[in-house]
């Protein structure tokens, strides 16, 4: 298909789909208006287990066999990135030059890191009570530690970063959600079924009964696999170059 | 104009998928996915939104007080943001190879399958 041809099919196609949307858009409930019954549904559900954070109730109690379809792929993605970037036959490791830093760069991140990291860590801490939780928290957490790069250099960041460490706990936690889930199958429920543990004083760390036990799984597996998805790259990038000297 | 956000998602599809479309650059076209997966975050976003609502979190607010704005959509963009940066990454990944074995990010020029 040439150019000129493969225009003229998209023209036609986006301008079908197009009226296609709108003509979806218009029939579609009217925007800011008050009827939102599943939202409704989940606040109820969500207040009646005592968790404040409703968005943290739909996604570990209310949603929580989809939010193991999503672990699933994010698993997955890692893997597959993993095993696509892998130093191949044609190609060598080259250990990385150390580069001068500028030193406000590097006072400042290596101010900011342990705030960063701290930072993470609370706010997959409150997932079920703030809004945050697993997934923004463990973004934070994972990127944060990569200050120490632009502040120092790779071979620091190597030194508190063993990638093996990395992947066993991004296997380990995707397994211990699915633990929590089985666990509560032994315990005669349903399958990741919100019954397992007691659901606590409203708006205290321990509400929600097993939100936050999930939400620190998706935590943790979700900085390690941004950690290793990083490094994954940074060692493209920096560390392996093709046998005749190129990167 | 109570449709407005809506067809703004609509315009971000289509922006989207005009540029996958007549990209010339892997990684462009990427970028392209990526754009067409932002329409369905303003299409959730507007979706749950509701007059005078605030964030469904009640650590700091009494329930029932407030209107809140729809949790079950957020959380779908969550899953959706999640999912699409990583996704994003393993899409790059597959780029890197191909730049590698083939030592062109043009579509047009990757015609036959090599080993």
């Amino acid at each position: 298909m040439t150019r000129r041809v493969r225009m003229v099919v998209l023209a036609l196609g986006g301008a079908c789909l197009a009226a296609l949307l709108v003509a979806a858009c218009l029939g579609m409930p009217s925007f800011g208006g008050s009827r939102h019954p599943y939202g409704d549904r989940a606040v109820h559900a969500s207040l009646s287990r005592q968790t404040a954070n409703t968005i943290a109730s739909v996604n570990f109690d209310l949603r929580a066999f989809d939010t193991l379809g999503e672990m699933s792929i994010l698993f997955a993605s890692v893997l597959g990135t993993v095993v696509l970037l892998r130093q191949t036959r044609d190609e060598k490791r080259a250990a990385p030059e150390p580069e001068a830093v500028v030193p406000p760069v590097r006072r400042y991140a290596l101010i900011v890191l342990p705030v960063a990291l701290l930072t993470g860590l609370y706010v997959i801490a409150h997932g079920q009570l703030s809004p945050g939780g697993g997934f923004q928290g463990g973004v934070v957490a994972a990127t944060g530690l990569h200050l120490l790069y632009l502040g120092a250099d790779y071979r620091a960041l190597e030194r508190i970063r063993p990638i093996d460490v990395y992947e066993i706990g991004d296997a380990l936690s995707a397994s211990g959600y699915l633990v929590t889930g089985l666990a509560g199958v032994l315990a005669g429920t349903a399958f990741l079924a919100n019954t397992l543990l007691p659901y606590g004083t409203f708006n205290t760390l321990s509400s929600g009964g097993i939100v936050p036990v999930l939400n620190a799984a998706i935590g943790m597996e979700v900085t390690c696999a941004i950690v290793v998805l990083l490094a994954r790259f940074l060692d493209q990038a920096v560390e392996i170059e093709e046998e005749d000297g190129n990167r | 104009m109570s449709v407005l956000p809506y067809l703004v998602a609509v315009w971000i599809f289509l922006t989207g998928c005009y540029g996958l479309t007549t990209s010339r650059n892997l990684i462009h076209a990427v970028g392209c996915l990526a754009v067409c997966q932002s329409a369905t975050y303003v299409l959730l976003l507007a979706v749950g939104y509701r007059d005078g609502g605030t964030a469904p979190v009640f650590s700091d607010l009494k329930p029932g007080s407030r209107p809140v704005v729809d949790p079950v959509v957020q959380a779908l963009t969550l899953t959706d943001i999640v999912v699409g940066a990583t996704v994003t990454a393993l899409l790059l990944a597959l780029v890197m190879q191909v730049a590698k074995r083939h030592g062109t990010v043009d579509p047009d020029e990757l015609r036959e399958l090599r080993g």
